[in-house]
């Protein structure tokens, strides 16, 4: 068997971003749980629908459109297979947040009553937050939040007093984008169902990095982007159990999500066309594919623990810096591939434009879970986030990046 | 990174701001921030015979957010609100020292210039 490394370097040569220079410097990217980069499998799929088979899908008659067709449908099949569910109960989306937005509206709508409660976490992206903050105010329902502990954990008092409210829906992020934190959500959902509620799980974060099956999970829908996941940008999918589909209304309506149209009213079509509306992202879909592949290819069992081996090495290099602070669990065990940090004294942007100044790419800001920096009473954070690509000597150069930006504010 | 931005003038305006704090006699106040990162500043101002006689400002933010609202206020102390108006991201920059910016850190250099005007707007309004 390759060693890490060796498999690491193998990866990367599929990835033509990694031959640019940033700043003058080796470009070290450590931004994937904003995007991911792509492999040339992925570009070129993409590539090659526009070069062989462009057409618009379903309803051509010619050749050409039903091997388009043929070639989206195949990739419906393919990435609903990489998450477990059916095809049919695979719904393309543009992103994690339109399929969060489509539970919330569709589902949520045709569900939520006056009086009702929703049941969310604080550390939701505001993707999860936000549609359910519109609908409950519109359906005067009770939107309630279980806690996070300081050490960014779902607190386990707090989850059974949401769920002793008899919420009709929980609503939950398998894995934090700012602490890092997996949730148990197979765990939430079976007490979900034993309080009479469905399960949605935000997967944005988890689908990408480890292995995910929705059966196994045992959740009603799971929402999650493509281009996190070595896929292109405005791609992403909703899976949602067959009959729950089926009873929902349409989310976006017009072309193609229906059965019949007269002057008077219309019929649906059936899941997962119901859902979407309009000529669809065909070359995302076939780009996804692509992207599901690739993951196939390297396991995502390997990518699970190569990113929980980075982790153990970075963590408590991290943790032992002077002057450096780190949010979320301490057990690699417990977290996903990502860190917040700040260093005492620096604002996150000036964090994150030294390391640019290094070659380092890093997000900065509140990476849009403001409800964790109030709760940390904090505006911002820097945060580096692994993948596939990266490699543990990448982590030396982020620590001398925090020497730097230290000697820089002189602190620490 | 812009080197440039990690002047001495920079830094210690950022470590030594001037005139940060509260304003007890201030009839125009302001608090605003970016949205993308955060970054908060609230301006309390005196306004005397359309002069700003005295300012203060308080929030959280990165160096050169914090440097820029710390050299503006120190310019505008005896300045014509009209003369406050006209001021721009060039002034705001020669400030700094920098020549240019960014447009994602343009907001920060901004910041502190939009909530000042933002409050003298609304102390115009309600005068």
């Amino acid at each position: 068997m390759l060693s890490d490394q060796l498999v690491v370097e193998r990866i990367r040569r599929d990835f033509p971003i990694f031959s640019r220079l940033e700043n003058g410097k080796p470009l070290i990217y450590l931004d994937s749980a904003a995007t991911s980069q792509r492999p040339i499998q992925v570009i070129n799929a993409v590539v090659e629908f526009y070069e062989k088979i462009n057409s618009n899908v379903h309803r051509g008659l010619y050749t050409m459109s039903e091997e388009a067709t043929e070639a989206y449908e195949a990739a419906r099949a393919n990435v609903s297979s990489f998450v477990g569910c059916k095809p049919e109960e695979l719904v393309f989306t543009r992103n994690a947040t339109e399929a969060l937005n489509l539970v919330a509206f569709s589902w949520g709508r045709a569900n939520i009553k006056q009086g009702d409660t929703i049941l969310i976490t604080q550390m939701e992206h505001h993707s999860n937050i936000i549609p359910w903050q519109i609908l409950s105010a519109e359906k005067k329902a009770h939107l309630e939040y279980i806690r996070i502990t300081d050490d960014g954990l779902l607190d386990p008092v707090s989850v059974e007093e949401g769920l002793g409210k008899g919420p009709k829906i929980v609503a939950i992020t398998q894995a934090s984008n700012v602490l890092g934190t997996i949730n148990d959500v197979k765990a939430i959902a079976k007490k979900a169902h034993e309080a009479g509620a469905i399960c949605l799980v935000d997967g944005a974060q988890s689908v990408p990095h480890m292995p995910i099956n929705v059966k196994e999970i045992g959740c009603d829908f799971l929402a999650f982007s493509g281009h996190k996941m070595l896929g292109p940008m405005g791609i992403g999918g909703l899976y949602g159990e067959f009959d729950l589909l089926d009873s929902m209304p349409p989310f976006l309506t017009g072309g193609e999500m229906i059965k019949e149209v007269n002057l008077e009213g219309a019929s649906w079509n059936d899941v997962p066309y119901k859902f979407e509306a309009g000529t669809p992202n065909v070359e995302g879909a076939i780009g996804l594919s692509a992207a599901v592949n690739y993951l196939k290819g390297i396991g995502m069992g390997w990518v699970r623990s190569h990113e929980r081996e980075l982790i153990a090495r970075a963590l408590p290099l991290m943790l032992d810096e002077n002057g450096v602070k780190v949010y979320g669990p301490t057990n690699p065990e417990q977290r996903g591939g990502v860190i917040s940090f700040n260093v005492e004294g620096v604002h996150a942007h000036d964090v994150a434009e030294i390391f640019d100044s290094e070659g380092i790419t890093i997000r900065s800001g509140h990476h849009c879970a403001m409800p964790i920096m109030n709760k940390f009473g904090i505006p911002a954070t820097a945060r580096v986030s692994f993948y596939v690509y990266n490699y543990g000597d990448e982590i030396n150069v982020l620590m001398n990046a925090i020497k730097k930006v230290k000697r820089v504010f002189s602190v620490g | 990174m812009d080197e440039d931005l990690y002047r001495e003038i920079i830094l210690d305006h950022y470590k030594h701001p001037s005139n940060f704090g509260y304003l007890p006699e201030a009839n125009a106040k302001f608090r605003d921030s970016n949205t993308n990162c955060g970054d908060t500043i609230q301006m309390e101002v005196r306004v005397d015979g359309g002069e700003i006689r005295d300012i203060r400002f308080t929030g959280v933010g990165c160096a050169v957010c914090i440097a820029s609202a710390s050299l503006l206020t120190e310019k505008v102390k005896g300045a014509k609100i009209s003369e406050v108006m006209s001021l721009g991201e060039k002034d705001v920059l020669s400030l700094l020292g920098l020549s240019s910016i960014t447009p994602e850190r343009g907001k920060c250099a901004m910041l502190p210039l939009k909530v000042l005007k933002a409050s003298l707007i609304q102390f115009q309004k309600q005068a």
